[in-house]
C-alpha cells in the first residue's frame, strides 16, 4: 500500500531550478523527464523493510547557507572531520545547498584532475559529465527515488582523474545539512580514467531530531582500465532526516573499486552499495559497518555482481544493534554467466546488544557460471561471552571489555579510512552511539 | 610469609550438569611453583578455568581464597585484580583489537585511575619483555591472537603474564603445542617470574616442562580430585613409569572423569 502524497514541485519549479543554476539543456531536460517518470515509478522495495509510509516527500529543497572565507569559521562539530596540521589542499564543503568551501590543488588541476561541486562541474565540464551522469551505473528510471534525486539533485560533487594520474593525498567532501529542513539530493561522480588511481572520502553530517526532512544521495564511480578507486564515507544524518544512499560501482578492466563505508544514521535508511565488476581481472572490496539504535529501521544492501573473467569481489558487513532498532543486512555475491575464474566472497555478522533490537543478516550468492570459486559467512549474536571472560580475565572490567570487542568489530571500516580526522570521529560516533 | 596464599578447599564444580571436580584440596604460597600433573580428561584444565570463573563452569560446593577472601563471590574481572592470572590453554581472538592496545588496557586496569602506565614506559617495558621471549616485534600491533599460530599464543599468554605481574598465576597447558626451542623460551620467561612473592600453578600432563622449570611440589589428579602429591621426584617418577602404578597404588582403574550416557 503506498501513500499518494504528491511533490509539491513540478514541472514549473524544475525549470526555474535549473534556468537559475544556468544548467546545460540536456541536464534540465534530465530533470524534467525524471520528473514525468517520478509520477509513476514505484518505490524501490528493500528486502523486508517495508519504505511505504517513509517521508521521502516532506523537505526543503533549495537552502543557503553561508560560504566562509577560512575554515576557522566553521563550527567546531564539523572542523572535526578535518586534519587541521595539514593544509587543506583538496576539500569541498557544501552547507545545505551552497558550497560554503572549495580548494583543490594546483598541481593536481595543472595535471587535469577536476574537483569541484557538481552545479559548477555542470556549467564548466557539461560534455564530460554527460557522458557518465546517470548512464553506467545508476539509472534514473530504476524506481520513484532514482526518478526525483535526477529530478530534483542540488548538490553533490565531480571528481574527474585523467588517465595516469596518481593522487596521493585524500580527496575529501563534507556534507552540511544545517538547516533542520534541508533535503540534501547530492550527486557524487567520480570517474578514474585508464590507470589512474584516487581516494576520495566523504561526510554527511546534520543535527535535525523533531523537524523531519529527507536525503536521496546518488553515488556513481566509474573505474576506467586499470584505475583504481578508494571510498569512504560516514553518514551521520540525525534522526529527522530520513535517507536513501546508492552508492554505486562500475569497474572496467583490471580496475580496482574499494568501499569503506559507516553507516552512522540515526534515522530511517535505506543505504545500497552495488559493484559491477565489468572487466576481465576486476576486483572491489566492499566493507561497510553499521549501528541501530532507538526505533530506527534500516536496510543496507552490499552487492557485487561478476561480468568479468577472473573478477574477485570480497564484501564485509559488521553491525551493531541496540534498544529497539532493527536492520536487514543483505549480502549479495553475483556471478553472471561467462565470469569464470572468479570469486565472490562475504562475510556477513551482527552484533546484538538488545533483546528488544532485530537484526538479520541474509547472505545471498547467486551463480551462474561453473568454474568459479565463491563462500559466504554470516552470524547474528550477543558478545561472545568468552571472548568477554578472556579479556576480564586481564582485569579489564566487563563495559570496558564489551567496549573493546565493540571497536574491534568496527575496526574494519575505521581502520581503511584515509583521514585521520575522519577516523577520529568515527569513532567518536561509534562511542556515542553505543554507550 | 612474602606473597599472596590461594586456597583450593574441596572443590567441587560441574560443566553441563556433570560433575568434573569432585573434591579438590591445594593450597598456594606466594614463592611456591606447584605442578598439577595427570593424564588427560582428570580435570586438570576444569580446575584453572573454575579459579578463574569461565563462564561454562559452575562451583557446586567448596571454596576458593585468596588470602582468605572468597574468590568465588568475585567477577572475573575482579579476581584477577585481587591478584589472579591464568595463561589460557585455548586464548581467544578478538578480532580489531590490538595485542598492545589489550595490553595497556590491562596493566591500567591493576591500576589506579590517574596513575596509568605512560606510554613511553609500558613499549620499553613490552620490547625488553618480547625480546625474551623472542617474539617478532610486529606482533604487538597484530589483533589479539588473530591469525596467531599455537606458539605464538603460548608466548602471549606468557607476554602478558610478565607485564601484569600476578600473585599468582596458573598456567595451563602452556607446553602443549611447543617444539623444544619454543618450550625453553617459554620458560626461561616465566623463570624470570621467580621471587618470594609471586606463586604459580602450573598445568601439565607431560614431565617435559618441568625439566626447564622445577616446582617446589608436584601433585598428580585423577577422577576429578588430587590423589598424591610430592615433591619434584615425583614428577621425575612419572616421567620415567607413567601413571600406571599409582592407579595400582590406589586402586583406580579409570583415571578419567568418565562421560555421560
Amino acid at each position: 500500500m503506498t501513500v499518494d502524497v504528491s511533490l509539491p514541485y513540478d514541472k514549473e519549479y524544475v525549470t526555474q531550478f535549473s534556468n537559475g543554476l544556468q544548467e546545460p539543456e540536456w541536464m534540465r531536460n534530465l530533470r524534467l523527464d525524471a520528473l514525468e517518470k517520478s509520477e509513476t515509478l514505484q518505490l524501490p522495495k528493500p528486502d523486508k523493510t517495508n519504505i511505504s509510509k517513509w517521508n521521502f516527500t516532506e523537505f526543503k529543497h533549495n537552502v543557503q547557507g553561508e560560504v566562509i572565507d577560512s575554515l576557522e569559521d566553521l563550527p567546531a562539530e564539523i572542523q572535526d572531520f578535518l586534519d587541521k596540521e595539514k593544509e587543506q589542499q583538496n576539500l569541498v564543503i557544501q552547507r545545505n545547498h551552497t558550497v560554503a568551501y572549495a580548494a583543490i590543488d594546483q598541481e593536481l588541476k595543472d595535471q587535469g584532475v577536476i574537483f569541484t561541486d557538481m552545479a559548477s562541474a555542470l556549467r564548466d565540464h557539461s560534455d564530460l559529465v554527460q557522458k557518465y551522469y546517470m548512464n553506467d551505473a545508476v539509472h534514473v528510471d530504476e524506481h520513484r527515488l532514482t526518478a526525483l534525486h535526477a529530478a530534483l539533485m542540488n548538490g553533490g560533487v565531480f571528481l574527474y582523474v585523467p588517465k595516469n594520474v596518481q593522487i596521493e593525498e585524500p580527496i575529501q567532501a563534507i556534507f552540511w545539512q544545517e538547516d533542520p529542513k534541508a533535503s540534501l539530493i547530492n550527486h557524487i561522480l567520480v570517474v578514474a580514467e585508464e590507470n589512474s588511481s584516487v581516494t576520495y572520502v566523504e561526510n554527511y553530517i546534520s543535527h535535525n531530531k523533531e523537524e523531519k526532512t529527507s536525503a536521496n544521495n546518488v553515488t556513481e564511480v566509474i573505474a576506467k582500465d586499470g584505475a583504481k578507486v578508494s571510498f569512504g564515507a560516514v553518514d551521520n544524518f540525525d534522526s529527522g532526516t530520513t535517507v536513501y544512499m546508492n552508492r554505486r560501482g562500475v569497474a572496467y578492466r583490471d580496475s580496482v573499486i574499494e568501499w569503506a563505508l559507516g553507516q552512522m544514521n540515526e534515522g530511517d535508511t535505506v543505504s545500497e552499495n552495488i559493484t559491477h565488476l565489468i572487466g576481465d581481472n576486476s576486483h572491489s572490496n566492499a566493507k561497510t559497518v553499521a549501528i541501530g539504535r532507538g526505533s530506527q529501521k534500516q536496510n543496507f544492501t552490499a552487492n557485487i555482481t561478476h561480468f568479468g573473467q577472473g573478477s574477485d569481489g570480497y564484501i564485509l558487513q559488521h553491525g551493531v544493534m541496540k534498544d529497539k532498532a532493527s536492520a536487514i543486512f543483505n549480502g549479495i555475491g553475483k556471478i553472471e554467466h561467462g565470469a569464470s575464474k572468479s570469486n565472490a566472497e562475504q562475510e556477513s555478522r551482527v552484533l546484538m546488544l538488545s533483546k528488544d533490537a532485530r537484526g538479520d543478516a541474509n547472505p545471498i550468492l547467486l551463480i551462474d557460471e561453473d568454474d568459479v570459486t565463491a563462500g559466504h559467512a554470516a552470524s547474528v549474536g550477543r558478545v561472545d561471552p568468552v571472548q568477554l571472560y578472556y579479556l576480564m580475565s586481564r582485569g579489564i572490567s566487563k563495559f570496558e571489555a564489551e567496549r573493546l570487542i565493540i571497536h574491534g568489530f568496527l575496526a574494519p571500516v575505521v581502520k581503511q579510512l584515509p583521514v585521520e580526522a575522519v577516523k577520529r570521529q568515527l569513532t567518536q560516533v561509534i562511542e556515542r552511539k553505543v554507550y | 610469609m612474602a606473597g599472596s596464599t590461594l586456597e583450593i578447599k574441596d572443590l567441587h564444580v560441574e560443566i553441563e550438569g556433570l560433575e568434573i571436580l569432585k573434591g579438590v584440596n591445594l593450597t598456594i604460597n606466594g614463592g611456591e611453583f606447584h605442578a598439577v600433573m595427570g593424564p588427560n580428561g582428570t580435570g586438570k584444565s576444569t580446575l584453572a578455568s573454575a579459579i578463574m570463573g569461565h563462564p561454562k563452569y559452575e562451583v557446586t560446593q567448596g571454596e576458593i581464597l585468596l588470602d582468605g577472601e572468597n574468590v568465588l563471590e568475585m567477577e572475573v574481572d575482579e579476581r584477577a585484580q585481587a591478584g589472579l592470572f591464568l595463561a589460557m590453554q585455548y586464548p581467544s581472538e578478538i578480532s580489531g583489537v590490538t595485542n598492545s592496545d589489550f595490553l595497556r588496557s590491562s596493566i591500567n586496569a591493576q591500576r589506579e585511575e590517574g596513575d596509568e602506565i605512560s606510554l613511553m614506559k609500558f613499549i620499553k617495558d613490552m620490547d625488553s619483555k618480547m625480546e625474551t621471549l623472542d617474539m617478532d616485534k610486529n606482533m604487538a600491533q597484530r589483533y589479539l591472537n588473530e591469525g596467531f599460530s599455537g606458539g605464538e599464543k603460548k608466548r602471549n599468554e606468557i607476554l602478558q603474564l610478565m607485564m601484569i605481574q600476578p600473585a599468582i598465576a596458573i598456567l595451563d597447558e602452556i607446553d602443549s603445542g611447543l617444539d623444544i626451542d619454543a618450550l625453553k623460551v617459554v620458560a626461561k620467561g616465566i623463570n624470570e617470574m621467580r621471587n618470594d612473592a609471586f606463586g604459580c600453578l602450573i598445568i601439565t600432563h607431560y614431565q617435559r616442562l618441568l625439566n626447564y622449570i622445577t616446582p617446589d611440589k608436584v601433585h598428580v589428579m585423577m577422577q576429578g580430585r588430587v590423589v598424591k602429591s610430592g615433591g619434584p621426584e615425583l614428577s621425575q617418577r612419572l616421567e620415567e613409569e607413567g601413571y600406571d602404578w599409582i592407579k595400582q597404588e590406589l586402586g583406580i582403574e579409570d583415571e578419567t572423569i568418565g562421560q555421560k550416557a
